[in-house]
């Protein structure tokens, strides 16, 4: 029997080749410490940092560590997470002081010599650990109408567009919601009541599609003195959003399309 | 973000000196004797160097404003944004490094060569 365990299920189809000549190798493994801002209501009202330590893989990200804390050491550790791959939009958080999605996040990219600090993000009411409340968030989202408004008969089959006419909105139409921009923000952090980059980009979505009807509607929506007006183009927002969406530029385009309809 | 915090500060500087000098020009009417010595008070080392300040912080925030202005109505602004911060600072270098030459060879050399 003994000969059996040392056989492999399959023989080697190929030749491990070490990283020198090109091959993978070995994954490479560190220790990290993650510095996480914990909170608990239940327990105190003040937030403290709380330090885990671990060993982790070259191709881990940040969500894997916060998994590895939740899993393994200390499992009231609260954090949102859907689909773990930068879709769903749920994990975004501010990571060695910038916000960004946990699972976008490679732990090989930070300095991981020094410990990464985790903090909930910005500007909206921490519930738990780095779980904050999205209402605020959603509620300015709502405000804009982000559906489509046709007046038309509805037709048949379906609405025709150009490739010119659908390019004009395509970069705004990558947003997943996971409020990285707006809670990076300086003015949303001081004025809560401000409608925030993300309500834009998806207003931007529909006042530049033409097949939406309800354009001047949301233009007079974001003519709010909490609207457009409020961006100091900090670029914050531009620089916080994991799909790279030109966030500066569509609130740009917004503001000149109020202008442009006001002449 | 930083280029905002830089125009922010700036144009509040800048505000706070203009308030300041208002004031003391205002002083003119009231007593000419006064106004010369408050002026007068500003010719030493130290108010030199406020005036260097001053003069980078005005730079700055005008050449920025530009900037901002390019952001918000050129078209491309949004997309070159950070190639014109880079602009900003090279033109204010450019702008800083002559002036300072002149100014503060003036301000030391009326100091120590006695006035
Ligand atoms: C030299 C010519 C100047 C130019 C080209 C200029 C340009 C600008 C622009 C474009 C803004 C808007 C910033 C934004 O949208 O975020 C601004 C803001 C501001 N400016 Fe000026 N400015 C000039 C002179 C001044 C002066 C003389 C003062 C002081 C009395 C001043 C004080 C301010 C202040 C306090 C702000 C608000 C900063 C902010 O919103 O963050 N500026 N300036
Ligand atoms: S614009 Fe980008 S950062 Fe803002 S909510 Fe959408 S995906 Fe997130
Ligand atoms: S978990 Fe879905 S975006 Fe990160």
């Amino acid at each position: 029997m003994s000969t059996v365990e040392t056989e492999l299920p399959e023989p080697a189809s190929k030749i491990e080749l070490p990283a020198h000549l090109g091959g993978g190798g070995d994954i490479p493994t560190f220790d990290i410490t993650l510095r996480v801002r914990r909170y608990d209501p239940e327990f105190s009202e003040e937030s403290k940092w709380e330090d885990f330590t671990m060993t982790m893989y070259g191709t881990d990200r940040v969500l894997d560590a916060l998994h590895k804390v939740k899993w393994e050491q200390d499992g009231s550790l609260s954090f949102r997470r859907s689909c773990a791959h930068g879709v769903c939009g749920s994990d975004a958080m501010r990571i060695n002081g910038r916000n960004r999605l946990a699972c976008k996040t490679l732990l090989k990219d930070l300095d991981t010599s020094k410990p990464i600090t985790v903090e909930p993000i910005k500007g909206l009411p921490v519930e738990k650990d780095l779980i904050v409340d999205m209402e605020p968030f959603f509620q300015s989202f709502r405000e804009v109408m982000p559906f489509l408004i046709n007046r038309d008969h509805t037709p048949t089959k379906e609405r025709l567009q150009s490739a010119e006419d659908r390019e004009r909105f395509d970069d705004t139409t990558k947003c997943i919601l996971c409020a990285a921009c707006t809670s990076s923000c300086p003015v949303f952090w001081t004025d809560g009541q401000y409608f925030g980059p993300a309500a834009i980009v998806n207003a931007h979505r529909f006042i530049f599609d033409s097949r939406d009807d309800a354009g001047d509607m949301r233009l007079e929506i974001l003519n709010d003195k909490e609207g457009v007006w409020r961006c100091r183009t900090t670029f914050n927002c531009t620089e916080a959003c994991p799909r790279g969406i030109q966030v500066t530029q569509a609130i740009a385009e917004v503001k000149q399309a109020i202008l442009a309809r006001q002449i | 973000m930083w280029s905002w915090v830089g125009h922010r500060i700036t144009g509040v500087v800048i505000f706070i000196f203009l308030l300041v000098h208002v004031l003391d020009t205002s002083l003119v009417r009231v007593s000419p004797e006064a106004y010369t010595a408050v002026i007068g008070a500003y010719k030493n080392p130290i108010m030199g160097l406020g005036e260097a300040a001053l003069v980078a912080a005005i730079v700055f925030h005008a050449f920025n404003g530009l900037r901002i202005i390019a952001v918000d109505f050129w078209k491309k602004g949004p997309k070159y944004q950070r190639q014109l911060l880079w602009g900003v600072l090279a033109l204010w270098a450019v702008t800083m490094i002559p002036f300072l030459i002149r100014h503060l060879t003036i301000v030391f050399s009326n100091f120590f060569g006695g006035h």
